[in-house]
């Protein structure tokens, strides 16, 4: 039995055809995915969109309509929670408020049957691991919500689950704190080397923390892979806004000579793009530009930018090391952009200046709209 | 906090001093007392109305009224807990329509409920009649005016009583726990003793309380149900007073009573009760 699960094919969760009814809504619609082991792996999407059905469908709270789920090998259907190698970490963490940290970190062995001398230095290792040895006395109550977090962290983790499944983890940390865990959490993942699974709606969460991650929304799988392939070719105009480009221009394939491509925006004139395989002239395309590719500039000289816009400057933010500028585009269209501060403070614009945005071909992604 | 108002609490302040704190001390004063040759009172300091309950005639009664109370706080905990906790995880729209029909029997007046177990209980009553045409007894069984019968009206009376604070401390209740101690291996019995048990505390002792102290001094439904046979406390106090016409001993029954039920909620609260009332 062992073996088996421990060899296969290095997946460490397998989704085949997973559909989940709530009433009338499709929660989760036919999601295939597969998670690697030892891969940390995030689950993305505005809520809705399913992810968290499908962390319960895992955690073995609720079971699929159809569809299969693949555990390290192992068929899930109809094993109850108590009996799946996972482990959940709870959004508002669940901790056992009659237990102590050190008891609450224990259940899991216990209730797996351990013998009292073994549970105890594992219990300890735990909360070494989080750093919260000093406070196995307490009750969950005298923490604070970073601490909390850490010990429903340890609680999970003392039972060396194959998957350690997260629900918007950092999602009741203030920022600070949230900033410090992402690091934490993946430095962890790193050293236990457990496939997590982690659900959020912070794309900034997502891609700093995941190896791989897959955005959803109405339950439906629409892209998977790595932060960078995500980020850099977003596979539609939601993916595309939802993992932080806000910037888009809707407009019409012009012509397309080899790799690259000419769009009719109405209001603004001709961008140019590099083209992508499947388009066509005439057919509607969304431009979008990463707001931090884009260079501002109060002169209309080309310097090397291919693509040049003018706006006028509506709010400016000083956000430290950069500049936040909203700007309205001739077709009164808003857009986002950060600029660095190294450049010193002459350069930076007032609010209701004119300037001109400009960015090179290659930094534009047409998504078929 | 200095705006407090005072004087609203003057209403049932005064209401409580007059007409419960000084017939409870009048009720006092009498156990004092010894019985006249015609039933009146005679103001003479004696401690012979208490030295008399040591009979085993009244310790008899008191015994069953405490082992009924005691047998009735358990069946209801072991029946209402299971409802409670359905009602509890109910979807909202439906929790408010349940508890309802757990408060229903409260729109008919006790005496007349308790007739009607009269009705269903007796010999030739419904109970009996269902059971032999079902097949399952052949003769009718006794049940009206015996301990079976105070049983079932007792608990069939104060079960509402444990109903409500279980549902509220189990409404309470965190989902997530649940699922937490599922996640982390506990089987269904494992969840409910390590963790729905405990974090239900408050609810049990204030459920037990509220059901054992009234079935401890219960009248209606022993008098009714029990018939001559079966006295509880409550009996022989109305006994004392009406019957007999002994007022100081009926006197000093009750504070007897009321000591005990003071002994046995001082115990609760001391076990861990403190928190679940505050």
């Amino acid at each position: 039995m062992e073996m088996r699960d421990r060899e296969g094919n290095g997946n460490s969760v397998e989704l085949r055809e997973v559909t989940k009814r709530h009433g009338p809504t499709v929660a989760v619609d036919r999601l295939s995915l597969t998670i690697r082991k030892g891969e940390f792996f995030s689950l993305l999407g505005p809520s809705g969109s399913g992810k968290t059905t499908t962390l319960r469908l895992l955690a073995g709270f609720e079971q699929p309509d159809s569809g299969e789920i693949i555990i390290e090998g192992r068929h899930m259907e109809g094993v109850p929670p108590n009996r799946r190698p996972v482990n959940l970490v709870f959004q508002n963490y669940a901790l056992f408020p009659h237990m102590t940290v050190a008891k609450n970190v224990a259940f899991g062995l216990e209730m797996k049957g351990l013998a009292e001398a073994a549970i105890g230095p594992r219990v300890v290792e735990a909360l070494e691991m989080v750093r919260l040895a000093a406070k196995q006395e307490r009750l969950p109550a005298q923490l604070s919500g970073g601490e909390q977090q850490r010990v429903a962290l340890a609680r999970a983790l003392v039972n060396r689950p194959a998957v350690l499944l997260l629900d918007e983890p950092l999602g009741a940390l203030d920022k600070q704190l949230r900033l410090e865990m992402e690091v934490e959490l993946k430095a962890l993942q790193e050293r236990v080397g457990i496939t997590f699974v982690c659900v959020t709606h912070d794309q900034e969460e997502a891609l700093t923390m995941s190896d791989r991650l897959a955005v959803l929304q109405h339950g439906k799988l629409l892209q998977i892979g790595t932060p960078e392939e995500i980020y850099r070719a977003p596979a539609s105009a939601f993916v595309a806004n939802f993992i932080g480009v806000s910037n888009g221009l809707s407009g019409r394939v012009e012509g397309i000579v080899g790799q690259h491509a000419t769009v009719a925006v109405e209001g603004i004139g001709v961008i140019h793009a590099p083209a992508v395989a499947g388009l066509v002239a005439g057919a509607p395309v969304l431009v979008t530009i990463r707001p931090e590719r884009l260079h501002l500039a109060r002169g209309p000289e080309p310097d090397g930018f291919q693509n040049q816009v003018s706006v006028r400057v509506a709010k400016t933010i000083y956000a430290g090391n950069e500049t936040q500028y909203l700007l309205t585009l001739p077709n009164d269209q808003t857009w986002k952009v950060r600029i660095p501060n190294a450049d010193g403070a002459a350069k930076r614009f007032q609010a209701g200046e004119s300037a001109y945005l400009k960015w090179r071909t290659a930094e534009a992604v047409l998504l078929p709209e | 906090m200095k705006k407090s108002f005072p004087w609203l609490v003057a209403p049932p302040a005064l209401t409580l001093i007059f007409l419960f704190g000084v017939p409870l001390l009048l009720v006092l004063a009498v156990s004092f007392a010894s019985r006249g040759t015609y039933g009146g009172i005679e103001w003479a300091l004696t401690f012979n109305n208490y030295t008399s309950i040591v009979d085993p005639l009244y310790l008899r009664i008191f015994w069953r009224s405490l082992w009924l109370a005691v047998v009735t706080t358990a069946i209801c905990l072991v029946m209402g807990f299971p409802l409670a906790y359905v009602i509890a995880r109910a979807p909202q729209r439906r929790q408010g329509l349940l508890l309802f029909l757990v408060i229903i029997p409260f729109w008919t007046n006790f005496l007349v409920r308790t007739y009607a177990w009269m009705f269903i209980l007796r010999t030739e009553g419904l109970l009996n009649q269902v059971l032999m045409a079902l097949g399952f007894i052949h003769e009718p069984l006794t049940i009206l005016f015996t301990d079976w019968a105070v049983l079932i009206g007792l608990v069939y009376g104060y079960l509402p009583f444990m109903v409500l604070p279980l549902y509220a401390a189990l409404e309470r209740l965190d989902r997530s726990l649940i699922e937490a101690a599922w996640d982390l291996y506990a089987k269904p019995v494992q969840v409910f003793t390590r963790v729905v048990l405990p974090l239900s505390k408050p609810g049990v002792i204030a459920g037990c309380v509220l059901v054992f102290i009234p079935s401890l001094g219960a009248y209606v439904t022993p008098d009714l149900l029990g018939g001559a046979r079966t006295m509880m406390i409550g009996n022989l106090i109305q006994h004392q007073y009406l019957v007999v016409r002994d007022w100081p001993f009926g006197s000093s029954l009750s504070f007897v009573l009321m000591a005990g039920v003071l002994a046995a909620v001082l115990y609760y609260l001391r076990a861990g009760g403190a928190r679940s009332l505050a």
